[in-house]
Parts: structure tokens; sequence; C-alpha cells
């Protein structure tokens, strides 16, 4: 009502109405922006009425009926923290209860690292969240660095630490001919990159590959970049999720660690708790000594402050309250078991009909790669076809997500996949 | 890039220690390592320290330093005015009934998952969140012209706007007034923008400098952004007039100022939703374009759940369109996509009418206290007889008062009473209660009296 009162005119100068109406919109120059590759491929196949499509683009865990999943031990944690005290601001560098269970996944739980308080953690906006502050702390810090990232790696990566204005360099990963590690020339870039180069690491299931180095050779690749004096940053989105078992996972880890590395890292639990939607994680960076860490800590809560202030509590709490239980965080490491398993077998499943089909090429592949993800080695045309012809949704790259294929679906797929490829 | 390392006799010895034996370790799995020698290079990290031991210690955040210390505080009459949170009668946190109703409801609701949300958040928030700013009518949203980004709260939104800004408009500088929100600087500089600052309080009136105000936006080089709070300014409560709005707003159009609308009070200033947007719709009713930050920290009560939206009000709905496509480019490298709990929560309640007017209820509650609150402390000082003119304490809007105390008076409270406020003179006038006005009184009467 005030506010019709107030245009009548009798407020309202006309000429200056007049002003704004004829100029145009500032924003006529900027362009549409290019639509995200992966997302694209879902609204595809949500757009297909076909009873038969399949969606393995999907980079989220699905059950066996191809359903998201909540775990049980999450909906436990939510019923106990409902009706909670309050929701006030959480301190800039997050929950701090949070964060001490999220770094005792990372670096062991009985960590002398944690115990001599030489990580500097902060909560994050989940694994992106993490990366994020990390880049931006290494261009405010060690402005002159640059950053090599793997080829491929998750495609954010390269976002991400471009908006930093970090400069980024690759190095190399892939093998397409054996569809493995390219371990060779992976040590060569390490070795030619200059000292003091920042190297990114998947520390498991390495995403969109599934490739991840041996042990032996995350000793060798910890050994040079070690020589080379360059920083470790390692980015932890399936721990638990790639093998089963969280310790196992983050094995690469803790060869940096012995090797005395300081190192970053970038944890996620959107997939391993399935807390996708929550954006829950951490990024911890260890220092020489708790002074040290103390300094960075407050460094990190500089560059959230400008960002979001302090991050939100709600996925925290669940984590937290998970972890700090036994029997919750018990119940948590069967199911996240029992999420890797599906994928193991569905690999297994999958690999396992495509031979029994009698396909000429080596799908030794779908078995050795990890985690969600498979790089099939499928060409863009072949994926088209599977798309066209098969109602088949993967993103062009041929990454196939295995927890999109289930019992009822790995049949269908393996005989798209073989029509396009015999 | 080399890494500088500190001289051998400042690392510890056990850090020392640490290194030679994974050297040793190292060393003796040297047969698995490939042959080839491997020249350590002299200046490589093997025995050098951290590539952030340069890294000092920041410095505390000045608000947060207030409750750590009121904490420390053993006194049982101590008061935390620092805090930019609502608190009750009984100086507890507050989480709204009809909040709690929505969790619920939430919890019970067993189809619910929690997959990634889009981009650009909560569809339904977002058409809501732009409802509840703009108004149910507004022609902006009508006519498509609006796009609304879910973003973490009002700082979250700020900083999305103002990244879009910097790489997309052809002004980079931003005008916020003096005083603000301690944040702001930051989020705009680190967003790439240079910051300036208009006149906006006056000391000696402890109202506005609208002369000041209108002289610096009069001389801004045109399309410059101007950051406006909309209502219940922080730190001040200094709000300006309708009257002066349409002056504000005039002056702006005619320079092709560009309005960047930080909303993080709706409701919470008058008690009321839409009296609180008057002067956001102010500027969308003229047709003209606008950004607005918008939170639900105070209004709901969301605050760590960080929930809030951006919205940029465009001239044509396929540039809202693009401009909406090109935030998802900011969004994406930033945090993805945003938190699913806070906006759920905000959405149960925005689209059930019932939930929506019990809402506005517990909001006015809270909004009224505070103005009573502000009575009390006004009438308190009157009876005391302390000098000095303290209208300003009802007149000021919204959470905060900027009381006038210089930082010798504030550190006297401290020190003396027990206060803990910012040292710029800020209170915040949800954490007093009817019991302990008397005691800010006094302390106030004493600072005022005994130390200038």
């Amino acid at each position: 009502m005030a506010i019709r009162r107030a245009m009548s005119g009798r407020i309202m100068d006309r000429t200056a109405v007049v002003g704004a109406r004829y100029m145009s919109s500032w924003w006529r120059s900027v362009q549409p922006a290019p639509k995200d590759p992966i997302l694209g491929v879902t609204e595809a196949f949500l757009a297909d009425q076909s009873p038969d499509k399949v969606n393995v683009g999907v980079g989220a865990y699905r059950d066996d009926n191809g359903k998201p999943v909540v775990l049980e031990c999450v909906r436990e944690a939510e019923r106990r923290i409902a009706g909670n005290l309050n929701m006030e601001y959480l301190p800039m560098g997050g929950s701090v209860k949070m964060v001490e269970e999220t770094l005792k996944l990372a670096y062991g739980e009985n960590s002398e690292l944690i115990k001599e308080k030489r990580i500097a953690a902060v909560q994050a906006l989940s694994g992106t969240g993490a990366c994020r502050l990390f880049a931006d702390f290494q261009k405010r810090f060690c402005p002159d660095s640059q950053i090599y990232i793997p080829v491929p790696t998750w495609a954010n990566h390269h976002n991400i630490w471009r908006d930093a204005q970090v400069p980024q360099k690759t190095y190399h990963y892939y093998h397409p001919e054996s569809k493995g590690l390219d371990f060779a020339a992976m040590i060569d870039d390490i070795k030619n990159a200059p000292n003091g180069s920042f190297f990114l690491l998947h520390a498991c299931a390495h995403n969109p590959t599934g490739v991840d180095p041996s042990e032996e050779q995350w000793r060798e690749i910890s050994h040079h970049i070690k020589a080379k004096g360059h920083f470790a940053f390692f980015d932890m989105a399936y721990q638990g999720f790639a093998s089963g078992d969280p310790e196992k996972d983050a094995k690469a880890i803790r060869i940096f660690l012995e090797d005395g590395h300081h190192i970053g890292i970038a944890q996620s639990y959107a997939k391993n708790m399935g807390l996708y939607s929550q954006r829950v994680g951490c990024l911890s960076v260890l220092c020489e000594d708790e002074k040290q860490a103390v300094a960075v800590k407050s460094q990190l809560q500089q560059l959230a402050r400008p960002m979001y202030s302090n991050p939100p509590v709600h996925g925290a709490l669940i984590v937290s309250t998970i972890l700090s239980d036994p029997d919750l965080k018990k119940q948590w490491l069967k199911e996240v078991k029992v999420m890797a398993d599906r994928i193991i077998g569905m690999r297994t499943a999958l690999r396992g009909n495509l031979e029994k089909l009698g396909s000429p090429l080596s799908w030794q592949h779908i078995t050795n790669q990890i985690g969600m993800f498979c790089y099939s080695g499928l060409t863009p045309e072949q994926v088209d076809r599977l798309t066209n012809e098969f109602h088949i949704y993967m993103t062009r790259n041929g990454r196939i997500s295995m927890a999109g294929v289930t019992t009822g679906n790995v049949e269908y797929l393996a005989n798209a996949i073989h029509e396009v490829t015999k | 890039m080399r890494p500088e390392f500190a001289s051998p006799s400042s690392s510890s010895s056990s850090s020392a220690d640490r290194r030679l034996n994974a050297l040793v370790r190292h060393l003796a799995t040297a047969s698995m390592v490939s042959q080839t020698a491997v020249a350590f290079s002299p200046t490589s990290g093997f025995h050098g320290d951290s590539v952030f031991s340069h890294v000092v210690r920041a410095p505390e955040d000045p608000i947060l330093g207030v409750t750590v210390a009121y904490n420390k505080d053993p006194s049982p009459v101590k008061l935390n005015l620092g805090v930019g949170a609502y608190r009750t009668e009984e100086g507890k946190p507050l989480v709204l009934n009809v909040v709690r109703k929505a969790e619920q409801m939430l919890l019970n609701d067993k189809s619910r998952v929690k997959e990634y949300l889009p981009i650009v958040g909560i569809a339904e928030f977002n058409k809501l969140s732009a409802k509840l700013i703009f108004g149910a009518d507004s022609p902006a949203i009508r006519e498509n012209r609006v796009t609304t980004v879910q973003c973490l709260s009002g700082t979250g939104s700020l900083r999305v706007g103002a990244e879009f800004l910097a790489r997309h408009y052809h002004q980079k500088t931003i005008y916020i007034p003096q005083p603000t929100w301690g944040n702001h600087p930051k989020v705009f500089t680190l967003a790439g923008l240079s910051v300036k600052t208009y006149r906006y309080y006056d000391p000696t009136t402890r109202g506005m400098n609208f002369q000041g105000l209108l002289e610096d936006l009069g001389s801004a080089p045109s399309g410059s952004i101007v950051l406006l709070h909309a209502c219940a300014h922080n730190p001040t409560g200094v709000d300006p007039t309708l009257q002066q709005w349409e002056q504000i707003r005039q002056l702006m159009r005619s320079k092709a100022l560009l309005p960047f609308f930080d909303s993080a009070y709706q409701g919470f200033a008058s008690g009321n939703l839409d009296e609180d947007a008057q002067s956001i719709r102010m500027f969308v009713a003229d047709g003209g374009e606008c950004f607005v930050a918008q939170s639900y920290a105070k209004n709901m009560g969301l605050y760590g759940e960080r929930v809030g939206a951006l919205s940029v009000v465009c001239r044509a709905a396929n540039v809202a369109s693009k401009v909406e496509s090109q935030l998802k480019l900011v969004i994406r490298p930033m945090f993805s996509n945003p938190p699913i709990h806070g906006a759920s929560i905000v959405v149960t309640i925005l689209k059930d009418s019932n939930m929506f007017n019990e809402w506005t209820i517990e909001l006015k509650a809270m909004a009224d206290r505070i103005i009573s609150m502000r009575k009390q402390l006004f009438d308190a000082l009157r009876a005391r007889g302390t000098p000095g003119d303290w209208s300003h304490i009802i007149k000021q809007i919204g959470m905060f008062t900027f009381t006038g105390l210089n930082s010798k008076q504030v550190e006297f409270m401290t020190r003396e009473y027990h206060i803990y406020m910012t040292s710029d003179g800020r209170i915040s006038m949800a954490g007093l209660s009817s019991k302990t006005v008397p005691h800010l009184a006094d302390a106030i009467h004493a600072a005022v009296t005994r130390m200038s």
C-alpha cells in the first residue's frame, strides 16, 4: 500500500523514471555460458521416454534398483539432531568436532601429526569448496606457483584453479592404449616440472578414469615429488568408496606422510556418506609445527570469511554425530562397504557379460579400474550410438558411472556396448 | 618457484629426526625405485621446510574477538552485546517454532534424498525468495526479468554477485557506505572489485549524513556500483526515509549507478516484511536493473544453515537467462551447488500460507522485542539523567545501535561493567533483556560521566 501511494506521482519524479526506462541493459553483451557437459546428460536422460533407458552418466551412487540412497546411519544421525538446540553460526573454520574426526580418517586414527597439532584444517563446502579454498590460499601465499593437473581429471578442477588465478599445467596420467596409468610419462612430467611446483593428485578412485597407481607406483611418485620439492595436494573424494575400506583408500596419503611431505588434502563426504547436497568436506594443510598450523588455519579462515563467512552446520552435525559414536561409525563403515562392493560386483558382471558375448576387445580395464567410474575407451561416436540407438546415457568421453549399473540393466548395457564395438 | 627454507637451526630436532627417518626408510626400499639415479636438486624440498613457513597468523576477527573475550570473563553480570544474532529475553539463541516444525516435516518425509541440487539451488526456493523480496506482483517477476540463485546466506550472495560484476560489468568500482559491515570491503575486494566509500553516518547527529551521501554518489563515475543496505543499516541502524530513498534512486538512475542491495534484515527491522523491502521495490518499480543479496540468517533464525539468494533484476527476460548461465560459472568452481537443508526449511515455510503467517508473527515478535529494548534503554538513560541526547537509540532501527561511545568509553565499560561490544560503540540490542538493561544503562552512564 505504501508503495502504491509513493508511486502515485507525488513523490516520484517522472523524468527519473523515463531516464531509467530508456537505458538498455548493462548485460547486453553477456554471452550465454556453455552448458555443463555432465548435467546435460542427465537432462537428456530425464527427457527420454524409453522404458529401457539407462543413466550411467550420473556421478552419484544408486542402489541395485537404480534409486538414490540415504544411508541408515545418516537417517539415525538426523533423527538425533532434529530439534537441535540452535542453528547458531559455526566458527569460520567450521565444526571443530567434525574436523577432528575427519582428520583421523585421512591421517590415521592415532596420527602423531594430529596429536602434535601440526595440521591446519577447516570445514569446507565439500570437495569443491576445499579445493577452491586451497587454490585461493596457494595464490595468496605462493603467488608465483603453478598447479599441475592430471590428464584427464574432473573438469571442475580446471575451473577452480583458473578462478583462483593460479596458472595451470598438466601432467600425463591416463594411458589410452592400455586404459591404465601412463606411469613413465607421469614420472617424467614430475621430474621436468620446475622445483616447488604444486601437484594435484587423486588419492584414490581417480575421476574420471578409475585408474589408480599401485602402492609401489605411489612410493615412486612420492620419491620423485619429494626430490623436486613439489607440493602434493590430494583430492580425496572417495575414501572408503573405492575399495570399501577407508584405511586402504588412504594408502597413498599415508605413504606421502611417511616420506615427510607437507601435504594438503581436500576431503568430501558427498559420496562416502551420501551427503551430496549437504556440502560437507574438509581442507587440511600439514605444517611444520603447531605454531605454523595456527597461522595457516587463521589465513584459511580469512579466505573463507569473504566467501561465505562460515560453513553450513547441518551436514557437519550429521558427520560428527556418526563419527563420534562408535556404533554409528561401525554402521557407516558397513554401509560404505556395501556401496563399494556393489560397484565392484557390477564391474565384474559387466566385464563378464561382455566376454560372454564374445567381444573381440579386452575389457580387463573394467575390473582393473576402481571407484565410481570406468573409462570405457568408447569413442564419442560410439557413445552417441549408445544414446541414440539404445537410450544409454553417459558423458561423451566414454566415462561410465558404475553406480548407474544394476543387475537389472547390466546385460542390456553389455549387449549395447558389444553392438557398437564389435 | 623456489621454496623458502628456514635455516636448520630453526627446525625442531624432532622434525629433523623425522626427515632422517623418512630418508632411511626410503633408502631401504630403493631397490623398488627405478634404476636411474635421482639427482637431488640443491633447492629441493627434501631437506627443506613447508612452502608455507612464511605464513603469518592473521589478526583475530574484530567481532568474533568480542565473543572470545566475553567467554573468558567469569563475571556473573557480564553482557555480550557484540553478537549479531538474536537472543531471547533469557539471553538464549532462538530456533523459531515454525522452523522446528518445518524441520520435523522434512525429517518425516522418507522420500527425501540428498542428491546434488542444481548449481543454482532449489528452483522453488529461488522463486519464493524473489517473491518475498520483490513482492508477489512485481512487474520484474511477471516479466521473467529476474534471475535468482541460491547462495550461502548474505555473504555468499554478495560474493557471487560481485564476482559476476568483476567479470562482466564495465565498471569495476563499488561504493560502500561509511561505515558498513566489516566484511563488505573484503568480499568485494576478493571478488576483484575496487572499493570506494560514500559518506553515510553523521557522528554529530548520530543520523544520516544525507548531504554527504548525495555529494559522494553524485560525483561517482557513471556506471559505478553502489552498495545499499536495504533496511536496518549495519552497524549504525540509521536508514534513509522514504523521501530520501526516492532522492537516492533518482540520483542513481540519472548517473546510471548500479544498485547492489544487501538485504539481511527483511521483516526484522520494522517487523513488517513489505515495509522493509520498500527501498528495493522502489528501484525495481522504475524498470531499472539491480542486484539484491538476500539472507535468511536473522529473519528466519537460520544462521548456521547459510541460506540466502542472489537476485539480478534485468531489463529483459533473455538477458536474465544469460546472466543466470554466467552466475553458474561463478558458482561451480566455488562450491558447485548450494547446501540443501536450510533452503528446504525456507521453502516449506514460504509455500504454506499457515506456516508463512506463523513465521510473520514470530518475526514480528523478535522485531518488537528489539524495539522494546530500545525504548527501555532510552528510558533508563533518561531516568539516570545521563548527559547527552540518546534519542538515536529509539530512532535507529534493526539489531544494532551505534551508541556514539568512543573506544575509550567502550574499554571502560568492558573493564568495569563486563559489557562486551565492538570498539566502534556498536551494541546488539538483541543481546539485551529487561533484566540487563539497567546494568547497561549504569555502564553507559558511568562511561559518559567519568570518561570522555
